[in-house]
């Protein structure tokens, strides 16, 4: 760092950091690489731009979910929500928000938590994507269930997934943590102190 | 047979009382529970609606056909004309019915609108500038004085002489004003439907908190009876008193289909849900109040204002002006505001927090004044069961829920004279409290009781579940009248062809249901007590059910199997029909509960941010049906609480009137992060759980601002007179409070 | 929403192949700003293209000197368990600010740095400025900037990781259509105000990308972010800031304060970098240096308080960095 630059004398120019120059990724030396999932799935209507498939209109498309690939159809714009709420049936990720403020339509892609409301259906080709349907068996939802953790219940599947997630990465997670740690998703009923009861069953086993 | 009907008592009850899981709690929970924003019906087509971008304007020209242009858009709705005058934001003009919700969404997006702009008025907290763009009316009020006036006197004079005198010679008085913004419902399943036709019969999946009662709405506006509809509402994502009519939404969404031959998903945005769906009315107030040496409050006078939108301007109603205390003196006004917003809705105790907010804070700031601990002023003003100065439940309830209250708190050892506790660094505690009270007596409510001669139970009422538990609360009382584990008991409800009970609004729900399915199971068990006593050749009268058996009380050497029992029915199902006539005096339920709550919170001075650490909410609600449930209500009511004491407005631009937080990043509610922790206590003495089943929804939601507010106080040492208490509102509560200190 | 194209390249040059120079095509990553944006019509893009699938964009390296380089499609949460990211706790810390496992696990550094303003007029369709700036200097402004609001910008830059990158003399790469267009420009220089409202918050050109964020080694330097949260949630701060100090037995030897959420770009203070230097830190140094960051503010009608809420930012970051108590809830 710098510190004793002022904002006038600094330059729009600066020196390419040493250890750049030796890496693969500069321009002109990458080789067009391996047809990406969705290019080999681009239907008619991709047209091709320096090999680069170029998706207009609706494609078909496999997603993996829930362990089961599944044809379907999507347009660029159509969300990965969209696709599982209106083609697949899995509705237990809801739409709530557009911005990604509240954790409702949360689901697993590639073991980590996300909100399908805010990806595009097309991104998701080639990942794992799990919705709360396939964590019927799981611990977390008995465990919301045994500390009665939902009221209307709309905002619990996005938080049992959160909740799931959370906990795979901190399977010891203490209250302190868990009340740090769950603060992506929205609940109107007010349901907060029963899902950290919930959590804690889940850490000690017991759910 | 006035003890036909009667509850156990609590040493007998079997299943009422019990902690158990939800019955739809799996569903809930693995996602397989469907809301009506998940029915999805084959070839349905998606609706999308244009809101208007105006506060207050008049149409010049609306043109749809563009629209119709965008691939995949297959019909396009007016639902306004040019000359049409539209008065908040958000209001639908067009629906755009598509194959998917992209493709409705860019047809909204084609749709071209011309508007000639009016003149807009948001500022619901500014009554000056409300009187100057005449946007007020008279919200009525009432005057009471002890002394009563002369043959001779003017009243109006007598009045304010009255009062002046009293607040003259007040030992303590206290001049402010205090305040509360108006927050929206917010639920997270906006409002909206899916529909369908077969012929002239409508099917409607509508999230609704009034499963029975919305099917004639869409038959008049259809022009169809009522038997050709049907409603139908396994779950509602959200309701907190919205969600009680087919909404002009709903009926163009019946039309669309009808016109287009296909079901229709219309379900409203985020912003359209928050502009539209419901908001609660605010509410400010300016306040005198006078009190004796002892700090018992001798005179009330306040003027109070806010508004409930466009359409039917009316703020906080002045009866609960001062909120539970019942000074002998008082003068209260209400004026309304009309503004720019769509028409508020019933959220949650509607009056009541707002009122609780704006009054018992004016309570507390008495203690400050005086130096006392507010616990005991709050005690002093509560008065005698003979002498009451508090209305709702006994003082003597509210004072043993004090007594609670205080011990689960810790008043005693943390509480400390207004803003003169220790600090660590720029953070000081505080302890606050408020009181409330409801009436929450039992809705209309009926129900089919079938018992099949093997033994199966089941139950079908025409009822619905905002998240309070409705489908255990009825199994929990069938289970308790037949003796049978809860799980057993199939309950059906949801639809409006089921026997017909009331909405979900006022904490009628519980009440209701209950009363008509312990009816229902009292006589289906009389009848099969009769089969049962003649098979074993006993009166009928000594027989009871426990434990899945029929026997002679306290003995099971007497008794047949829950199915032996069943199959005495031969061939064919009893069916028992249970109803309930709201406002009928019943053993069974009540009306009238009192609730207390306390806060502890810290409060950082430089940043103005504050932090529930603990709640404490102590509640009467007579008999306690499902106590896990119930206790969840209140965690919810709470954290509601937090929300709208903290966080939670409606903000609107006062230049163009829009709703500028109407999207959930910026409408701030609590997260998990932010609730602290919450206790919660029933009060559940015999005297009370004697009464019967009183509602729990709207109680408990009522003290927070108060309590919160009073706590906030009592760590700062100044008020911060308006709700949400924001960081913003904090440091500037303090700065107000410095400059008058020093 | 309007349709767009869609595109998923494999390789930086083959992103350059399909960014369009008209500039009517959007990058998109976590989709976290994007998607909202593209759904209300804020944007719409004739293409958009995804760079998630990018290998070399999502690597965190260790270069020679000690500099970290990071892809600009890096996720949050890969970050804030980094352990090449240890030594820049100003970083991780803005990380956990964010409060959402779903926005740290979906959005990217890159995303996060170039995302677009919250301002409710701009978010509500009435453009960046919104009015020349008239509609927020008149209207409901309380979470408007308080510095750098002059001209007709009043919103405030929204990442709120750039405070630290700026404070920690991060720089970026940026490539274009040409081989020649690839340069290394400081953080800082991604940002501007815009003077009118065909311009945007950040300098790239229509063909630019954005490809990495660029650490230098953190060499002792001691770092921190605070942010003033209304709340336990994801919402914004409602100011921040950023401080790195250089501190050598015990006196502050060099120092960058940069502010966020208080000016239409992350906001550097010198003045309260200057104050530090030559001092050893305490409470009432890191005040004075916290006044002095907010001596030139200028707030609107409505946002006056932030003020004091950017200076106790300054404070408690210095505090922070410096190792000390934070005080505050």
């Amino acid at each position: 760092m710098a510190p004793q630059t002022t904002k006038a004398e600094r330059t729009s120019s600066l020196r390419p950091p040493a250890g750049f120059s030796r890496r693969d990724f500069l321009r002109g030396s990458s080789a067009v690489a391996a047809a990406s999932a969705l290019q080999q799935q681009a239907t008619a209507l991709a047209q091709e731009a320096a090999g680069v498939a170029i998706v207009a209109g609706e494609t078909a498309i496999t997603l993996n979910v829930n362990g089961k690939d599944h044809q379907v159809k999507a347009e660029p714009r159509t969300t990965l929500l969209d696709v599982l709420r209106y083609q697949l049936d899995l509705t237990g990720a809801k739409p709530v928000c557009n911005d990604g403020s509240s954790g409702a339509a949360t689901i697993l892609v590639d073991g980590k938590p996300m909100q399908a409301n805010v990806m595009l259906a097309l991104q998701a080709v080639g990942k794992k994507i799990q919705s709360v349907e396939s964590l019927a068996g799981d611990a977390v939802p008995k465990a919301f269930v045994e500390c009665d953790a939902q009221q209307c219940g709309f905002c619990t599947p996005g938080f049992v997934v959160a909740v799931r997630a959370f906990l795979n990465q901190k399977p010891k997670a203490t209250e302190e943590e868990i009340r740090k740690g769950l603060n992506g998703n929205l609940c109107r009923c007010g349901t907060y102190a029963n899902i950290v009861h919930a959590a804690l069953l889940v850490v000690k086993g017991d759910a | 047979m006035a003890d036909a009907y009667f509850w156990p008592t609590k040493e007998k009850s079997q299943a009422i009382g019990t902690r158990v899981k939800r019955l739809d709690g799996p569903e809930k929970s693995n996602g397989t529970a469907k809301y009506t924003y998940d029915i999805n019906i084959k070839n349905q087509l998606i609706a999308k609606a244009l809101g208007c971008p105006h506060a207050h304007c008049k149409i010049t020209s609306i043109d749809v056909a563009p629209a119709l242009k965008v691939k995949g858009v297959v019909h396009a709705e007016p639902l306004k004309q040019s000359g049409n005058e539209i008065e908040w934001q958000g209001e639908l003009l067009a629906v755009i019915a598509a194959e998917t919700e992209a493709a409705a969404r860019e047809g909204v997006a084609a749709i071209k609108v011309e508007y000639e702009m009016l003149p807009v008025f948001v500022e619901e907290d500014n009554l000056a500038a409300a009187e100057a763009a005449m946007r007020t009316s008279k919200g009525g009020g009432k005057a009471q004085t002890e002394k009563e006036p002369g043959d001779d006197d003017d009243e109006d004079e007598f009045i304010e002489k009255e009062i002046a005198r009293l607040l003259k010679e007040s030992a303590h008085v206290v001049e402010a004003e205090y305040g509360i913004d108006p927050i929206t419902h917010c639920c997270l399943e906006p409002h909206g439907s899916t529909v369908a036709w077969e012929g002239n019969k409508l099917l409607v999946h509508l999230s609704t908190q009034n499963v029975s009662g919305t099917d004639e709405g869409f038959a008049r506006d259809l022009n169809i009876t009522s038997d050709d509809v049907t409603v139908h509402c396994d779950y509602i994502g959200g309701g907190f008193g919205s969600k009680f009519a087919p909404d002009y939404w709903g009926i163009a969404a019946a039309r669309i289909s009808k016109a287009t031959g296909r079901p229709v998903k219309f379900m409203l945005d985020r912003d359209q849900e928050l502009k539209l769906g419901g908001s609660r009315p605010s509410g400010y107030i300016k306040v005198k109040l006078g009190a004796d040496k002892d700090g018992v409050v001798q005179v009330w006078d306040s003027e109070h204002w806010g508004s409930a939108g466009a359409t039917n301007p009316g703020g906080v109603s002045h009866t609960v002006v001062p909120y539970v205390f019942t000074p002998k003196n008082y003068r209260r006004l209400a004026t309304n505001i009309k503004t720019n917003h769509a028409q508020a809705r019933a959220w949650r105790a509607p009056n009541h927090p707002q009122a609780c907010a704006i009054t018992q804070t004016a309570l507390d700031d008495l203690a400050m004044k005086m130096g006392a601990n507010s616990l005991d002023i709050f005690l002093k003003n509560l008065g005698t069961d003979e002498n009451p100065g508090v209305s709702g439940a006994k003082p003597s309830v509210y004072k043993a829920e004090m007594e609670e209250g205080a011990r689960l708190i810790g008043w005693k050892e943390l509480w400390h004279p207004h803003g003169k506790g220790p600090a660590k660094g720029s953070v000081v505690e505080g302890l606050g409290l408020a009181i409330h009270t409801w009436g929450g007596g039992a809705n209309q409510s009926s129900c089919l009781v079938k018992i099949h001669p093997d033994g199966g139970v089941e139950t079908t009422c025409g009822t619905q579940d905002l998240g309070v538990g409705t489908r255990t609360v009825l199994a929990l009382v069938l289970a308790e009248c037949f003796g049978l584990p809860y799980e057993s008991i199939k309950v059906n409800i949801g639809s409006s062809k089921m026997p017909v009970s009331g909405p979900s609004g006022g904490s009628t729900t519980v009440g209701g249901v209950s009363e008509s399915h312990r009816r229902a199971g009292q006589d289906a068990f009389r009848h099969l007590a009769a089969l049962v006593g003649e098979k074993l050749a006993v009166d009928p009268a000594t027989l009871e059910a426990v434990k899945g058996r029929i026997q002679v009380v306290g003995n099971p050497d007497k008794s047949v199997s829950w199915k032996e029992a069943t199959s005495l029915l031969g061939m064919k199902p009893l069916e028992v029909k249970g109803e309930y006539t709201r406002g009928t005096a019943s053993p069974l339920s009540n009306s009238q509960v009192g609730g207390v709550q306390m806060a502890h919170v810290a409060v950082d001075k430089e940043t103005g941010i504050i932090k529930v650490k603990k709640y404490v909410a102590v509640q009467d609600i007579g008999l306690v049906v499902a106590p896990t449930q119930a206790e969840s209500q209140i965690y919810g009511a709470v954290i509601m609480g937090i929300a709208y004491s903290l966080f939670e407005e409606r903000i609107s631009d006062p230049k163009t009137g829009a709703f500028v937080n109407c999207e959930l990043k910026d409408y701030k509610l609590a997260r998990l992060g932010d609730i602290g922790e919450i206790v919660v206590k029933f009060y559940e003495p015999e005297s009370e759980r004697s009464r019967g089943v009183i509602g729990l929804g709207e109680p408990p939601v009522i003290s927070p601002g108060a309590a919160i507010s009073n706590a906030v106080c009592n760590a700062l040492g100044v008020r911060v007179p308006t709700l949400p208490m924001t960081p913003q509102r904090v440091l500037a509560a303090i700065e107000k409070g410095a400059r008058a200190g020093g | 929403m309007k349709n767009f194209e869609y595109a998923s390249p494999r390789t930086e040059a083959e992103i350059l192949s399909v960014l369009s120079p008209a500039g009517d095509t959007e990058i998109i990553a976590g989709g976290t700003d994007l998607v909202g944006l593209l759904q209300q019509s804020i944007v719409a893009p004739r293409r958009v293209v995804n760079i998630l699938d990018v290998p070399s964009l999502r690597d965190v390296e260790l270069l020679d000197e000690g500099v970290v380089s990071i892809g600009a499609a890096v996720t949050l949460d890969v970050l804030l368990a980094h352990p090449y990211l240890n030594p820049y706790p100003a970083i991780g810390q803005a990380i956990e600010g964010i409060a959402s496992m779903q926005l740290q696990c979906q959005g990217t550094l890159g995303g996060e740095i170039l995302q677009r303003p919250q301002c409710w007029f701009f978010r509500d369709g009435r453009g960046l400025l919104a009015g020349g700036g008239k509609l927020a200097a008149e209207g409901e402004n309380r979470y408007h900037a308080i510095l750098g609001n002059g001209g007709a910008a009043k919103f405030v830059s929204s990442s709120r990781l750039a405070p630290a990158l700026v404070a920690l003399g991060a720089s970026v790469r940026v490539i274009g259509p040409a081989e020649e267009d690839e340069m290394f420009i400081p953080v800082a220089d991604l940002f501007r105000i815009p003077r009118h409202e065909g311009e945007r918050e950040n300098t790239l050109l229509p063909g630019q990308l954005l490809t990495h964020i660029l650490l230098p080694a953190a060499d002792g330097v001691a770092s921190a972010t605070y942010e003033v949260r209304h709340g336990a949630g994801p919402d914004y701060p409602l100011a921040s800031a950023a401080a790195v100090l250089r501190i050598e037995g015990g006196v502050v030897r060099e120092a960058r304060i940069v502010l966020g959420q208080v000016a239409p770009t992350p906001w550097e203070s010198d003045e309260a970098a200057q104050m530090l230097v030559g001092w050893t830190v305490n409470e009432s140094l890191a005040d004075a240096a916290g006044s002095a960051a907010v001596a030139q503010a200028t707030p609107l009608s409505h946002n006056g308080y932030k003020v004091q809420l950017a200076k106790t930012a300054v404070k408690r970051a210095i505090l922070r960095a410096a190792g000390l108590e934070t005080g505050g809830l």
